[in-house]
């Protein structure tokens, strides 16, 4: 808890966690909703902004204010998803490279840097179009996962590079710790700094990778999702047609989410970085 | 007559820190009066965290943010007239640096550029300082430089990482008194070092305050060193200075209980009797306790000890003490 | 004699650059010495002599090229990381680094007792902690909870030493261990070596450049020079009478804390280190004021002077 009053101090904290609680509080209003988000028509189409609809209907017959609760949930599991299964996966291969080195690391870092240069938007276009059919939140998670992870297991790795020099790790081989040990308590409080930043990053970047799939009409359009909402208004030409609360709708959402998580990131690795800490723990 | 090249008078220069809303004030140097004379090496000793490096900073006009110069002040005697250094604009303090008053760090590696030849680095450096002269005279400059401090040209065309630590310490001293400081503040200069590179880099200082007749500041926690060089030293503990003396007198008759067990602490060659440290820890400049800061560690403290700060007595010529125990501080100015 | 640890033709050859320029330095050239029961032990040197390379391998940190180490009769065994158990101790140069500035210092001391299963209850891992903070003139309240950058250096070096005696150990292998701690400090860390190995009979390994703290606190000491021991014997023989020429050189370069025995002379320093690593002869050879012919071409044999260990020919055969 003092963790948390300390980084509430910090506004930028303060400002990207409440946006990101009042996002959440409005995915959370999905549950209480009146429609079906999977169903068309069950109300009348392109109405303007108004007290019953308020935020207005889309061409489908669907209203964007209840539509958007289930959006913004349905983005945040993909986000949260492909953000946790790529961290578990960056930190095994960055900590496990790192600390055994030689022909493992080698190994490792062959696979993490052939995923890195790799052109990754096509790749991923193409797969999503071989399993557009079985992409549902799950897959698409998994599937963004899969090559989230290279670019901060290596970061991770050379974390531990450098830490391995410390002192600190031969007092704890002299104390008889073993490998996993050692990695657990010398290394994490060290490494987990760079797993929350990196996990926000990562969320953000998956949502912009969701938000660009669903524009290109690769995932399944009957689920709403922040993407899938802007395909459906840019397939039916709102912006031409004048339907402004069906495009601004989704897009000040993710804008107002890409911002949060960046105000997250900056705020929380600068708190977590090992050398304010040190000076904390001193002041403290 | 007054020979005093560098004066600190009354001497406070605080860090001011704000850590996630929590500020602190670090004490570093704290009513330091120091008279420096012209031709003299004056050593200061102290632990670490004793404010030496601080005083070093306000000495040469370096006093950045945190840091701060919250009293007193410090005079440089250029061509005979006092000159207080809060009052130089940062070009004029650019002007005397190197040509007046140079450093020495405890690493060269922050004064040589590592991707330029020694050669480079000097050419820079002279036109820097002496406005664009031809490249052949600047050379010639330093190339009498290097051969009258005995280093040999070779390393003209070296890169530093092709030089020994040694020999990188001693073409920083070099490149430092190029312009002929009367001023040499060497920060640690020799504590990276081996011991025999040690001895010599301060041959070489020595042998550059004995041709420039200038003044040498050091500072260093070996006490073998300042017995080996310094003419003068000033114990400073906890951000004061408590004790200055003629080094035959701080190491044969130090009358400062710290300066007393600090020189019987030493190891001696032939000499197994068992040795005390001092006892306890030395106090953090953010909280330091009330009255002489020693006390706490202090085996002849006694009630005053706690409450009051005592100022110097002078117990011979050149020779003053802070202590309650060998006099009540009467004579409170820096000779 | 009993030896507690012996160290035979030691070798250490680090390739440096690429695998095809082949520029191999020997940091620790065929080096052998042993330690006995309660002895401390120094081996003493400049940067780059091989000293803190032999004290990683005897440590199990870094593996030897060549050579065997023995513990108590026990060889090492090749390719295990740690091959001693609890027998052998370290403590290190920087009390700043030796523990994790995130975590809090006690920490070491439970996971050693668990990782060597020292004590059976909380209340007896506490009792055992508290009964080694007592022997460094710490107790188990100083430390609770506390992390290392509320402590001096000199307190955590104590605490350094305090973890290291939780196993017990026979030997404690000590890199530098005062040369970062203050000088008004120093003598309660080195009165401490004195005291384990008087009361508890501990050997220490004393690693260290500093030859006054080695002539106060040593029995025995061994000089090292570019990878070789110069000369050994005990500190009274080698510090106060030195033979071999580098050891005079480093015994006249100490700055002595005593205005009435200030550095006589001039001193010529080596102009590069790696020539010197790369020489035929006597490593030494390019500054010895006594350099023979033979010096340059061939290394100088072993040869024992009046119970001390000399590594020149000016004491071999023909010449003395």
């Amino acid at each position: 808890m003092k963790l948390f009053r300390d980084l509430l101090r910090d506004y930028r904290f303060a400002l990207g966690f409440w946006a990101l609680c009042l996002l959440l509080f409005f995915a959370a209003l999905s549950f209480g909703s009146p429609y079906d988000p999977t169903v068309w028509g069950e109300v009348p189409r392109d109405q303007r902004p108004s007290a019953e609809y308020w935020l207005g209907t889309d061409s489908n017959g669907q209203d964007i204010f209840w539509l958007a609760t289930f959006a913004v949930r349905n983005s945040l599991i993909i986000a949260l998803i492909a953000g946790v299964v790529s961290r578990i996966v960056a930190v095994v291969v960055g900590m496990v490279a790192g600390y055994r080195g030689h022909t493992t690391d080698r190994a490792l870092m062959f696979f993490s840097d052939s995923l890195l240069v790799i052109p990754l938007f096509l790749v991923i276009v193409m797969l999503a179009m071989l399993i557009r059919s079985s992409l549902n939140l799950v897959t698409l998670g998994l599937l963004l996962a899969f090559f989230g992870w290279a670019w901060d297991a290596r970061l991770i790795r050379s974390q531990i590079l450098s830490l391995r020099e410390r002192e600190f790790t031969q007092t704890s081989i002299l104390s008889g710790a073993n490998t996993l040990g050692l990695v657990f308590n010398e290394y994490m409080p060290y490494i987990t700094p760079l797993v929350f930043s990196t996990l926000i990053n990562n969320m953000a970047w998956a949502i912009g990778l969701e938000i660009t799939l669903a524009i290109l009409g690769l995932l399944d359009l009957s689920i709403p999702t922040l993407g899938t909402m802007l395909y459906w208004a840019i397939n039916y030409q709102a912006i031409l047609l004048g339907r402004w609360w069906w495009l601004m709708t989704p897009i000040t959402i993710s804008l107002l989410l890409f911002v949060a998580l960046y105000w997250l990131s900056v705020s929380i690795s600068v708190y977590l970085d090992p050398r304010t800490r040190v000076q904390r723990i001193g002041a403290g | 007559m007054d020979n005093t090249i560098l004066r600190t008078t009354a001497l406070q220069a605080f860090y001011q820190l704000d850590l996630y809303g929590k500020s602190k004030v670090v004490k570093a140097v704290n009513e330091v009066d120091l008279a420096i004379q012209a031709d003299e090496i004056y050593g200061i000793a102290g632990e670490s965290g004793c404010g030496k490096s601080t005083l070093l900073k306000a000495l040469v006009a370096a006093v950045e943010p945190p840091l701060r110069v919250v009293g007193g002040k410090v005079t440089y005697r250029i061509d005979g007239k006092e000159v207080d250094v809060s009052t130089l604009s940062p070009e004029q303090k650019r002007a005397l640096r190197l040509s007046y008053i140079a450093y020495v760090p405890q690493g060269s590696m922050s004064v040589l550029n590592p991707v330029a030849r020694i050669r480079d680095t000097y050419r820079d450096f002279i036109e820097s300082h002496l406005g664009r002269q031809r490249h052949q005279e600047a050379f010639a400059l330093a190339q009498d430089h290097l051969t009258d401090l005995g280093l040999p040209l070779k390393i003209l065309d070296a890169y530093p990482h092709q030089l020994s630590g040694g020999m990188r310490q001693r073409v920083t001293i070099a490149l430092a008194t190029l312009l002929k400081p009367r001023i040499l503040i060497g920060d640690e200069p020799t504590t990276a070092l081996d011991v025999v590179v040690q001895r010599g880099v301060v041959q070489l200082l020595k042998e550059v305050q004995a041709r420039l007749k200038n003044t040498i500041v050091l500072v260093t926690h070996d006490m073998g060193v300042h017995a080996n060089i310094a003419d003068r030293i000033g114990i400073m503990y906890a951000g004061r200075i408590v004790e200055e003396a003629a080094t035959e007198k701080i190491f044969g008759a130090p009358a400062h209980p710290y300066t007393q067990y600090l020189i019987s602490s030493l190891p001696k060659f032939g000499d197994k009797t068992p040795r005390e440290s001092v006892p306890g820890s030395p106090p953090s400049l953010a909280n330091l306790p009330g009255g002489c800061p020693f006390h706490p560690r202090c085996p002849h403290v006694q009630t005053r000890c706690k409450e009051k700060m005592p100022g110097f007595t002078q117990i011979e010529k050149n020779h003053r003490v802070a202590c309650w125990l060998v006099g009540e501080g009467e004579h409170g100015q820096a000779a | 004699m009993d030896k507690l640890l012996e160290v035979e033709n030691l070798t250490k050859v680090f390739a440096l650059g690429s695998v095809l320029s082949k520029l191999r330095i020997t940091a620790v050239d065929n080096v052998s010495f042993f330690i006995k029961p309660a002895e401390i032990f120094a081996l003493a040197g400049e940067s780059g002599c091989g000293k803190s390379t032999t004290a990683r391998i005897i440590l199990g940190f870094e593996h030897a090229t060549a050579g065997t180490i023995t513990h108590s009769g026990k060889k090492e065994a090749k390719n295990e990381r740690v091959w001693f158990t609890e027998g052998i101790q370290a403590i290190f140069q920087d009390p700043f680094g030796t523990f994790n500035p995130l975590r809090p210092v006690e920490r070491y001391f439970f996971e050693t007792l668990r990782n060597y299963k020292l004590a059976s209850s909380p209340a007896e891992a506490v009792r055992r902690i508290d009964a080694k903070l007592h022997a460094v003139g710490l107790s188990y309240e100083d430390l609770a909870g506390k992390y290392p950058s509320e402590f001096s250096g000199g307190q955590l070096q104590r605490i350094s030493i305090a973890r290291a005696l939780l196993t017990d150990p026979q030997l404690i292998v000590a890199d530098e261990p005062v040369s970062m701690v203050d000088a008004s400090l120093r003598m309660s860390i080195v009165n401490l070596f004195k005291k384990l190995r008087d009361e508890l009979g501990v050997s220490v390994l004393y690693i260290t450049h500093d030859l006054a703290t080695a002539y106060y606190v040593c029995d025995r000491i061994a000089i090292m020079f570019r990878g070789d021991i110069v000369e050994m014997g005990t500190v009274e023989e080698v510090l106060m009478n030195p033979r071999h020429p580098y050891t005079q050189l480093l015994r006249a370069s100490i700055p002595e804390a005593d205005t009435t025995h200030r550095w006589q002379g001039e001193i010529r320093l080596a102009d590069t280190e790696q020539d010197e690593y790369l020489r035929q002869g006597c490593r030494f050879a390019g500054r010895c004021p006594h350099a023979m012919e033979i010096c340059r071409s061939t290394p100088p044999p072993t040869v024992q002077v009046e119970g001390v260990q000399v590594r020149c020919y000016l004491y071999s055969e023909p010449f003395s």
